[in-house]
């Protein structure tokens, strides 16, 4: 398949907050079924990037294509849907609600997304098969996410982010919490994971080092600019 | 789902929300707690006559003459002529009545005559009758039997002798006529414990040397003459009737009331007594709206609790965002949870309730003469419930709503 996942073209977003800069993105695209890592420092903008593609919050300029829907003009609530439908998110770490079962957490953004959730089919038998595929012991899926090492959590991450077939995987920093061992086997099952279901996958870290194992690195400061008020 | 998830996460917190819960349902326990005592009092306070259908005195107000005689409460502005007295027991409606002569006192007690039929007749707590713990009753001229007050606060066993002041706070006393406790009654939770119980024939007695409400100087008959002399009572306080049927009752205090020789008055003690009611009722009313403040209280400790949680469960929120969830159903999440913690802890309160009243049902029937009664829980109680959990789920609004502006603000992303 050919196409992009993602397209964002002239993006200009001020952030209103105690510290107010704007960031402006020229263009930015993402290819069906292509790994891209976005290396940026803290600071460089990346958060503020992942979180209009995801539609918390929305560009005072531009166009915002994602998964071939131009989603700037959609109302927060639809924005919120349309993430729960179309990305699986992966956060640096505390990726989990520590009160819920691993079953919980991989099926709650089910919850939110009725057609990701008829997509997923028997959910609980998906949820199973994903936790396998990650390596993940079968009696984990009803310990308490609490009870799990900090690579289990990642790994359950990535199954709640996959269950459903989003089209979209965003990845914060998602290895920044384990050591280099387990970093490159995190890697290894979120490669083989996102090949095997043709998902895009955008990844950010300031680990220049993991760059040679996506289809493409972007460099933030390429791609954005970030301009502080004084 | 999310209503699961909610209760997980309050299980995740529970010693801040156990004791939050414990608060509500504290408060609640007590609210209920309440109004059962003040139904109780009431309801006790109402019973303290029944089987009596008219109550038959001077002509004053019905208030006033309830309080003296039934309450021993204030004094009789006149007497009842003995005349009266007997024609009023010989009309053909009358079934039973019951002299009271009032006036005197023991220490801070009054002391009431009577006659034996008093024993029989006088009922509390819907039909009750009056019992001996101790003792037997009137017997001899100078005989008394005391309420259970005034055997506990003064220590008098039976076969004391006690002696009876004349008048109310007074120094003078019938000492030339000390009397002997034949009895001792128990405990009725009506102003029978607080009362010394003599014969009528025994008010005369002590009264024989008296003239205008002093002792004649240098007379003192002596006890056997007097058992002697012709003891009628001149006049009685007040008088307890008892009618054949309930149709008569209302000819009957008419006829009392329009009575040609002296002006009478005769009162229905149920109507007179919800008029009193009236009047001291408004003290409870005072109690209720303090423990509705109580359990106002717990509600904002509450909303305290879900305000302090907020900030350590940014990151839980930000999950939310990113699966999908609105900022509304994180809104909504913490009403629940809300609602989860009033509801919980409404129906522990009422448990709590009830464990209270088994526990303090005969302890305060005993101390206060109150009787609770433990019945199945009634609408009353669901109304509370559901009040508690509806102010609950308003006031949990205001973190809630704080939440849904964080989740605005914060998105997916928290800087820890």
């Amino acid at each position: 398949m050919t196409g992009h996942i993602l397209n964002l073209s002239n993006i200009e977003y001020r952030w209103p907050g105690r510290a107010p800069f704007t960031l402006t993105v020229p263009a930015l695209t993402v290819f069906k079924g292509e790994t891209v890592l976005l290396l940026g420092e803290s600071g460089s903008g990346k958060s503020t990037l992942l979180s209009l593609i995801c539609g918390t919050i929305q560009p005072d300029q531009g166009i915002l294509n994602v998964a071939g829907k131009n989603i700037t003009h959609l109302s927060s609530g639809a924005r919120d849907r349309f993430r729960a439908e179309r990305i699986g998110v992966i956060f640096q770490q505390f990726n989990l609600l520590p009160f819920g079962s691993v079953m919980d957490n991989i099926l709650l953004p089910l919850r939110f997304a009725p057609e990701r959730r008829i997509r997923a089919g028997d959910a609980a038998t998906e949820a199973k098969s994903l936790c396998a595929a990650l390596g993940l012991p079968d009696d984990i899926i009803h310990a308490k996410a609490n009870a799990l090492s900090v690579g289990q959590q990642q790994r359950v991450a990535v199954a709640r982010a996959l269950i459903g077939q989003p089209p979209l995987i965003i990845a914060d920093e998602p290895t920044s919490a384990l050591d280099a061992t387990s970093q490159s086997a995190f890697l290894d099952l979120l490669f083989s994971q996102t090949r095997a279901h043709e998902t895009s996958l955008l990844m950010v870290s300031h680990d220049r080092r993991l760059g040679e194992r996506f289809d493409r690195v972007i460099r933030m400061e390429e791609i954005a600019a970030v301009e502080r008020e004084a | 789902m999310i209503l699961r998830l909610a209760i997980a996460s309050l299980f995740a917190r529970a010693l801040t929300v156990g004791m939050t819960i414990l608060a509500i349902a504290l408060s609640v326990a007590l609210f209920l707690g309440v109004e059962k005592v003040r139904t109780g009092a009431k309801a006790s306070f109402a019973d303290t006559i029944s089987g009596t259908d008219l109550i038959v005195g001077a002509r004053s107000g019905s208030v006033q003459l309830l309080l003296y005689s039934v309450f021993r409460i204030g004094n009789a502005t006149n007497n009842v002529t003995w005349e009266s007295y007997q024609d009023i027991a010989a009309r053909p409606e009358v079934d039973w009545i019951v002299p009271i002569s009032l006036g005197d006192s023991h220490r801070q007690f009054r002391v009431m005559g009577t006659t034996r039929a008093f024993f029989e007749h006088y009922q509390y707590r819907q039909g009750r009758s009056l019992e001996l713990a101790n003792g037997e009753i009137l017997d001899d001229l100078f005989d008394t039997v005391i309420g259970a007050d005034v055997a506990e606060t003064l220590g008098y066993e039976v076969g004391d002798p006690i002696v009876v002041a004349h008048g109310l706070a007074s120094f003078t006393e019938h000492r030339d006529q000390p009397f002997r406790v034949s009895g001792i009654l128990a405990n009725t939770g009506t102003p029978v414990d607080r009362t010394v119980i003599v014969s009528m024939e025994a008010i005369e007695a002590i009264h024989v040397d008296w003239q205008n409400g002093a002792q004649a100087p240098g007379r003192s008959t002596p006890i056997e003459n007097i058992r002697e002399m012709d003891l009628t009572p001149q006049a009685v306080t007040a008088a307890l009737v008892g009618v054949d049927s309930p149709l008569q009752i209302f000819a009957l205090q008419r006829a009392i009331n329009e009575y040609p020789e002296e002006p009478l008055l005769a009162i229905l003690p149920g109507v007179a007594l919800q008029e009193l009611w009236s009047i001291v009722g408004i003290a409870e009313t005072a109690l209720l709206a303090v423990s509705a403040m109580v359990v106002v209280t717990a509600l904002i400790g509450m909303m305290a609790t879900i305000f302090s949680s907020l900030n350590e469960r940014r990151r839980e929120m930000a999950i939310f965002r990113a699966m999908g969830a609105r900022p509304a159903t994180i809104l909504g999440m913490l009403v629940i949870e809300a609602i989860v913690m009033a509801a919980i802890g409404a129906m522990l309160g009422v448990a709590f309730l009830y464990v209270g009243l088994i526990i303090a049902q005969p302890i305060v029937d005993s101390t206060f003469g109150i009787w609770l009664p433990i019945n199945a829980p009634t609408l009353q109680e669901f109304w509370v419930i559901l009040a508690v959990i509806g102010a609950g789920a308003i006031v949990s609004l205001v973190p809630a709503i704080r939440a849904y502006k964080m989740s605005v603000s914060d998105g997916m992303m928290v800087k820890t």
